[in-house]
């Protein structure tokens, strides 16, 4: 056999049993996923569809966490609008105030995604998922509306690309880290229309955040899904949460791949992405002085709680820089409880930052840390796009979160080794 | 179909938060998010388009989000169809799903200034710019699109098919 894991996932949903790269196909949906932007747009479709029927409840995950808790009148609207339509409808998987937090980060917190699945959701960061070994993308509200009524949605065959790290991870590097420095490599589009698939004995090391970190920035490249092959770490993880069996797929030893690259992690130092791209990227050694008016350390990026323990580490017993808002938003209700009970959240308080609930929030200048114009801001998010997080006059640098930390004490972008010394 | 149309010009890799920004998307009213379009890229813009104008970008237009805001609202304001050498695959699909058309052709950014008058056959895949009088194809709509658009979208497609 010479199949990939996305092929092997796609045979497993489809009616068709040959396909090449290229070909449309129907693929029927495990795991359809909205959020308080896109679920509007999509019931909005739903009912303009007139069946009025929904495939199968449970297989629908709505979760608002954009504009958590609400910010105005206009995004109270919106959630009420999804509320009702959750009712209505008896969606269980429904995740409101309270319950809710950042939708990559929760959905597999809660086990709702699982590896072998075929997941689609109205957000572009559902390509998180592929760290568990599932083909997980994202779609429009159009697309979320039609998994609604069917249980299905079309998807092009994709190829495959590989992707391989190997040697010993630096000091202070993380998933994110590699992840920049593997889209500083192929750009902003070096993966479009395709499938990375990630792998190598440095990835094995990772523990899963770091991995959810890295199938999170797939879209980053372009690419229609980052899928790492689940291992037992992986099965240690899901199998406690899983509520529906599940399959651990592999690829073939000669399986076919448009292109493979090779990293050597004892190479990469932790990573900054410079405005206004993510493919941007500097080594922390190559940066200079760049002063920052905020740091944001959360996101579905980096805000589990294995992120807020390496700030943490950085921060405890140290200020956060004087002229600096150093905002930190646990990205689940988990996440922040499991933080209180570490002993975190007081660390973090301790130091002079702000805590804010599980949102998106700043992440993409919705609210919650709104940069003014001329604002330097570096995120542990995805996205460093002009305006992202506020002003379109305002800059955003990307990172993981031993760096946000490390420069949260300085005040301008600093390797943590330089805090810890 | 024929899109006629004044060109207006956008560079490589324009996002979705430059096409509608984040802080707009507490409403799904395309005559609010067309007052938006593209005002991170080009502040004017949403002053100066008209009916019928046609976006002509650079590399993989369309990347970030998953928002369907950004086709709605490149329709709201009035652009007949997009034109780039590549796009982000979510605006890619979205954009069928919704019937925007989009076409990819290789090298018609390079030879189209801002304002030419262009005119796009769907049919054939033509591009011509009417000011210079040069032509381009672009790639063919594979088959499951062209039925996207033919049904106007995917919903009425559905509803039309039963299934997708
Ligand atoms: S945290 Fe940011 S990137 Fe993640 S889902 Fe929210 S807005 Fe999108």
């Amino acid at each position: 056999m010479d199949r990939t894991i996305a092929e092997k996932i796609l045979l497993e949903h489809t009616h068709t049993k040959e396909f090449s790269p290229g070909d449309i196909i129907r693929v029927n949906v495990d795991v359809a996923l909205a959020n308080d932007i896109t679920a509007p747009l999509a019931i909005q479709a739903f009912e303009a569809g007139g069946t009025g029927r929904i495939s199968r409840p449970d297989s629908i995950v709505f979760v608002l966490d954009h504009f958590t808790p609400n910010k105005d009148i206009a995004s109270a609207n919106q959630c009420r609008y999804v509320r009702e339509f959750a009712k209505k409808h008896g969606i269980m998987n429904f995740y409101d105030a309270g319950r809710c937090g950042v939708e990559h980060a929760l959905l597999p917190e809660e086990g709702l995604v699982l590896p072998g699945d075929f997941i689609i959701g109205a957000d572009s960061h559902t390509c998180t998922y592929g760290a568990l070994g599932a083909f997980s993308t994202g779609v429009g509200s159009t697309d979320l509306a039609a998994a609604i009524m069917t249980r299905q949605a079309w998807i092009k065959v994709p190829e495959s690309m590989k992707f391989i790290f190997n040697g010993e991870l630096q000091p202070w590097v993380g998933g994110k880290d590699l992840m920049l420095y593997l889209i500083g490599d192929i750009g902003v589009d070096g993966a479009l229309y395709r499938v990375m698939e990630i792998e190598g004995r440095a990835i094995s090391e990772l523990d899963l955040s770091n991995r959810l970190t890295m199938s999170n920035m797939a879209i980053e490249a372009g690419g229609k899904a980052g899928i790492i092959a689940a291992d037992e770490k992986t099965q240690d993880y899901v199998k406690p949460r899983a509520k529906r069996p599940f399959t651990v797929y592999r690829s073939d030893p000669d399986a076919r791949y448009e292109s493979i690259r090779e990293y050597d992690c004892s190479l990469i130092e932790p990573q900054v992405a410079f405005p206004h791209s993510p493919e941007n990227t500097r080594g922390i050694s190559e940066v200079g002085e760049v002063w920052l008016d905020q740091v944001f350390i959360g996101s579905c990026t980096n805000g589990r709680i294995e992120d807020l323990r390496i700030a943490a580490g950085i921060m405890r017993g140290k200020t956060v820089a004087r002229d600096l808002r150093c905002l930190i938003l646990p990205a689940t209700p988990r996440v922040f409880r499991e933080a209180e009970d570490e002993g975190l959240i007081k660390i973090f308080l301790e130091a002079g930052a702000i805590l804010g609930p599980p949102s998106c929030g700043p992440c993409l200048g919705g609210h919650l840390g709104i940069l003014a114009r001329g604002e330097k801001a570096l995120a542990t998010t995805n996205r460093n796009f002009v305006g992202r997080m506020g002003d379109p006059a305002s800059d955003v640098y990307l990172c993981g979160p031993a760096v946000a930390a490390a420069s949260a004490i300085t005040g301008r972008i600093s390797s943590p080794s330089e805090v810890m010394s | 179909m024929i899109f006629r149309g004044r060109a207006f010009l956008f560079g490589d890799d324009i996002d979705t938060d430059a096409i509608i920004p984040a802080r707009y998307l507490t409403t799904t009213d395309p005559d609010e998010l067309k007052k938006h379009c593209m005002e991170d890229a080009d502040p004017g813009f949403p002053s100066q388009v008209r009916s019928g104008d046609i976006i002509v970008a650079g590399k993989n237009f369309g990347c970030g989000s998953s928002r369907e805001h950004a086709p709605i609202a490149i329709k709201a304001a009035g652009i007949s169809c997009v034109i780039a050498p590549s796009f982000a695959r979510i605006f890619f699909r979205n954009s069928f799903n919704m019937g925007l058309p989009i076409f990819e052709t290789a090298d018609a950014s390079k030879g189209i200034n801002q304002g030419d008058l262009i005119e796009v056959d769907a049919d054939s895949g033509r591009v011509t710019n009417l000011t210079t009088g040069t032509q381009f194809l672009s790639r063919p709509i594979p088959e499951f699109m062209q039925e996207l658009i033919e049904d106007g979208g995917l919903i009425e497609h559905i509803r039309k098919r039963g299934t997708i």
